[in-house]
């Protein structure tokens, strides 16, 4: 074989050109199908993955070298943020919840992200998106290595943070955040890439990070809102790799199309109901709100991602029907979101609370049509029952979406009194759904639904007990046993806020520091 | 449709009846009182009578409402799968047509919530 030594100096394209597509080869003693099985399964036609546009032209080096001086700089600050007891400037302890519901909700996913992208960036068989995936593959792990070590100085004082992982393959509301990624790690490889690089990257991230980043600068937590700005020139890349992707398979041949259209349906579906945590978060979790969930869907997703729609209607795409869905739930979302945990509160790894009487005003103003009449009285009331030693905890177990796993809490389209009821007969059993389009996505691959983990069947069937339990024993106390399997301790990690450790520690905290006591 | 596989794609449901050690799912919802943040999931043998369910297990799902103790039995609207349906109290789950993972509401006329806010 003759070897071309290039010269010793490269310009950045030449550079780019030699360093990833200049690695590949054409197998020679292989078949290519057997190299990447995974290529034509699912239906998408590629004629010439040399027509992939290489959206940022960053080479290995390079990317060794910016991501290494992005953790100098975030290190430092986590550092300086623990060493000056910088938990104690935020708001407010409730604060610590949303915190609390990142780790066990959030981080996990950017590790599972980090195992997608490089199993895609394995199996394409073009060099130039496979080296885009293997860098975003790396950024994924180092975002979840950065929030866990950023977060961890939290676990030295507050409760609820010492077992996310553990947490996240079991606790109830983890497993919507957790099936919604098993979902889409076990899909090929090109719906991976419409899932997670398009779906969840371009249209729906601005919806996850940009609340928790800056609820995190609104309520005084240096150390998120650093890893928040440190992932940020990542995420850029990101969503330039999901549009190409989308852009490339369009141009690639006109059969991809209503492909590509059901999995953006799909996923944006699948990602919207994820974020009805992120919805809770914003109006009843952060102290000091930046914008309600209702503004932050009609800036995000109705302004931008209505332009974005619109730029892909030239390949034959259509914004995604179940949008028309949202905008009826977007008064609705995160008060019934947080009622839930309101209910469950004895269950969760978080507190919960009623909010304050200014938080309410705050919440009538931005939800005039839906607050006062629907959701103020049940609120008010709770606080009532509360005040007289009656704090209401939810004891019986919900019926949850067979889809996306979240209890069936939302109501009918239009009509904010009603539970919304879908159901499915499919070889014999019963399957329920929260929506219409939870109900489609079911019917669309019932072999892959008919195993969720759903975890009010589980506990049901008796496989979510700490091992050698007998729940036949005499005083055998369901709600505990669930609770020891979680690891979660009852009385320091769930039940309200008021009352709580962390309301206590916080207040004495704050005071040694503020006060001379 | 089927899911796209590259070989053959068939699992066994993870919530068939045989799981539940002699129970079977049955989902029931309370209308109009959305203070319980969705329909409950319970597990019971199919023998059991419906209205010990109602007697006995209902006041510990929905007892908290302070509309719960005015509730006339004899008035109330049910549904199964959305549609209307008449129990039979004195019969067991299985006579009265109750299968594994059925979903049952009852609606109580004039009782609608928390200042009639549906909660």
């Amino acid at each position: 074989m003759d070897m071309h030594a290039p010269k010793k100096k490269l310009g950045l394209k030449e550079k780019y050109q030699v360093m990833t597509r200049g690695l590949d080869w054409e197998p020679s003693y292989q078949k290519k199908e057997d190299i990447y099985p995974y290529a034509t399964y699912e239906g998408i036609k590629i004629h010439d993955w040399d027509k992939w546009e290489d959206p940022f032209r960053l080479t290995m080096d390079a990317y060794w070298k910016y991501q290494a001086e992005k953790e100098r700089k975030l290190y430092a600050i986590i550092d300086a943020y623990a060493q000056s007891n910088g938990h104690l400037n935020v708001t407010d302890a409730r604060y610590l919840n949303t915190v609390k519901l990142f780790l066990t909700g959030v981080s996990p996913l950017e590790y599972m992200a980090h195992r997608g992208f490089a199993h895609v960036g394995r199996q394409f068989p073009g060099a130039g998106p496979r080296v885009a995936c293997l860098m975003q593959s790396l950024d994924e792990i180092r975002h979840a290595q950065t929030q866990i070590h950023a977060l961890s100085n939290y676990n030295k004082h507050y409760n609820g943070l010492h077992e996310f992982r553990h947490m996240h393959d079991r606790v109830w509301y983890l497993s919507v955040p957790k099936s919604f990624f098993d979902d889409a790690i076990t899909a090929g490889p090109f719906e991976f890439m419409i899932a997670i690089g398009f779906s969840f990257e371009y249209v729906l991230t601005n919806l996850l990070f940009v609340p928790f980043v800056s609820g995190a600068a609104y309520n005084g937590d240096m150390g998120t809102m650093t890893f928040g700005f440190s992932a940020q020139s990542d995420e850029a890349r990101h969503m330039t790799l999901g549009l190409e992707v989308i852009k490339f398979i369009l141009e690639q041949d006109p059969d991809n199309l209503p492909i590509v259209q059901r999995w953006i349906d799909k996923w944006t579906w699948r990602g919207y109901r994820v974020l009805t945590l992120v919805a809770m978060m914003m109006d009843y979790m952060l102290p000091k709100r930046t914008m309600s969930w209702k503004e932050a869907w009609e800036v995000y997703f109705e302004e931008n991602g209505g332009a974005l729609f619109k730029d892909l209607a030239r390949y034959g795409i259509k914004i995604p029907k179940c949008a028309e869905t949202i905008a009826l739930e977007k008064d609705h979302l995160s008060h019934q979101a947080w009622g839930t945990f309101y209910n469950y509160g004895a269950a969760a790894a978080f507190h919960t609370w009623v909010p304050e009487k200014d938080e309410m005003d705050w919440l009538a103003a931005k939800y005039p049509d839906s607050f006062d009449k629907y959701y103020r009285p049940r609120l008010e009331y709770w606080r009532e029952q509360a005040a007289q030693g009656k704090r209401f905890y939810n004891k019986t177990l919900p019926m949850l979406c067979q889809t996306c796993q979240i209890p069936m809490l939302f109501t009918e389209p239009g009509d904010p009194t009603k539970i919304c009821y879908r159901e499915v007969d499919y070889k014999g059993g019963k399957y329920h759904f929260c929506s219409d389009h939870c109900k489609e996505i079911f019917e669309h691959e019932p072999e892959k639904y008919v195993q969720s983990w759903l975890p009010v069947h589980q506990i049901y069937q008796g496989n979510c007990f700490p091992e050698g339990t007998d729940p036949t024993a005499e005083g055998f106390d369901p709600l505990a046993a669930v609770l020891q399997y979680y690891h979660l301790e009852f009385g320091r990690d769930n039940l309200d806020f008021e009352g709580s450790e962390d309301q206590k520690n916080f207040e004495t905290w704050r005071g040694q520091a503020t006060k001379n006591v | 449709m089927a899911v796209a596989a590259i070989t053959q794609y068939e699992f066994a449901p993870l919530d068939s009846v045989e799981k539940f050690h002699g129970n079977q799912l049955l989902y029931i919802g309370w209308e109009d009182h959305l203070l319980f943040c969705a329909p409950f999931a319970l597990p019971f043998p199919p023998a059991m009578r419906f209205g010990d369910i109602v007697t006995g297990v209902l006041p510990g799902c929905f007892g908290y409402h302070p509309d719960f103790a005015r509730i006339d039995w004899a008035k109330a609207e049910w549904f199964k799968s959305g549609k209307p349906w008449q129990p039979d109290f004195g019969k067991s789950l299985a006579e009265n047509g109750l299968g594994h993972k059925d979903v049952i509401r009852f609606r109580t006329p004039g009782l609608n919530g928390i200042a009639g806010s549906s909660s």
